[in-house]
């Protein structure tokens, strides 16, 4: 958990996310949360009705390794929100790294939040992932 | 009132974590009482949904994804959406805490739908978005997730 007396605005965190995303991962997955839209593991289908160059992965898989990055950063069961908006695909073979920065301490209803920026970029720069979220700090 | 009710069990939390890469004790505990869910792990309520239009149903025949055709899907009387440029992405996803999920809960979902609007983009043509607001709820009826969740249905694929 994060301590008000640590932590102050700017503070950031990183955290490589993934390393070389593998398509079994992504069928892990789809396993795992019951999404088997075959945009994320069916390579034909993707690439002769979908249109695009191939199965790419679940935005809610980018999210969740995303939320990994979060959760080691503001302690577990400290968030009160976490949300994103998917920027661009994510394929496999990406690499991506994942980035915390405080941007609010604030104090509601007698607790301590801490906003946090989030963004997730893969191997070459692009922004995948943008979002935010409100952490309980001690 | 929705068809979903999810028992939260420990088996699948550790699939969960596992898939998302997350090596955290605290989802691999013995323990019920020990365990705790990723903050996506709600997500996974899609298993439950006897409807979920994600999921090939056993004995059904019109599965979009391919076999011997690029996709089962049979051609509609329209004509219209027989192709796959039409097609959804998400957009966004947000969840609001309420409450820890606890293992041996027993949640049930209710879906409301919320805005809707479209625009314009360089790399995919005409966007439509579209909101639904799910309220994920325990056995006692006590709010424990609110997540919103942002779909797109592109005019043609996103350009990379």
């Amino acid at each position: 958990m994060l301590k008000k007396n640590e932590i102050k605005i700017g503070d950031t965190y990183s955290e490589k996310i993934v390393e070389d995303l593998k398509r079994t991962q992504i069928v892990q997955y789809a396993g795992a949360s019951g999404d088997y839209n075959p945009l994320h593991s069916d390579d034909k289908f993707t690439k002769e009705i979908a249109g695009y160059p191939g199965v790419f992965a679940h935005g809610m898989l980018s999210m969740g390794m995303t939320g990994k990055m979060l959760t080691n950063f503001v302690g577990d069961g400290t968030l009160k929100k976490y949300g994103v908006r998917f920027t661009n695909q994510v394929w496999p073979g990406d690499s991506l790294e994942s980035t915390a920065t405080i941007i609010d301490i604030k104090e509601e209803d007698g607790e301590t939040l801490a906003e946090i920026a989030i963004e997730t970029k893969n191997q070459d720069g692009a922004t995948v992932i943008t979002g935010s979220a409100i952490a309980k700090v001690e | 009132m929705s068809k979903i009710k999810m028992p939260i069990e420990k088996s699948h939390i550790m699939m969960f974590a596992r898939s998302i890469g997350d090596p955290n004790p605290k989802y691999y505990e013995d323990d019920d009482e020990k365990v705790i869910a990723p903050p996506t792990f709600i997500q996974s309520s899609a298993q439950y949904d006897p409807d979920y239009f994600l999921r090939p149903k056993i004995g059904g025949d019109n599965w979009f994804g391919s076999g011997k055709e690029a996709t089962g899907m049979k051609p509609s009387g329209s004509g219209s959406s027989g192709g796959g440029a039409a097609m959804g992405l998400h957009a966004e996803q947000h969840y609001e805490y309420h409450q820890p999920l606890k293992v041996g809960d027993v949640i049930s979902a209710e879906v409301k739908p919320g805005k809707s609007w479209e625009k314009e983009s360089k790399r995919a043509g005409k966007l439509k978005f579209s909101e639904s607001v799910t309220e994920y709820r325990n056995q006692d009826g006590e709010l424990i997730i609110t997540a919103t969740s942002v779909g797109v249905v592109t005019e043609k694929p996103v350009e990379n």
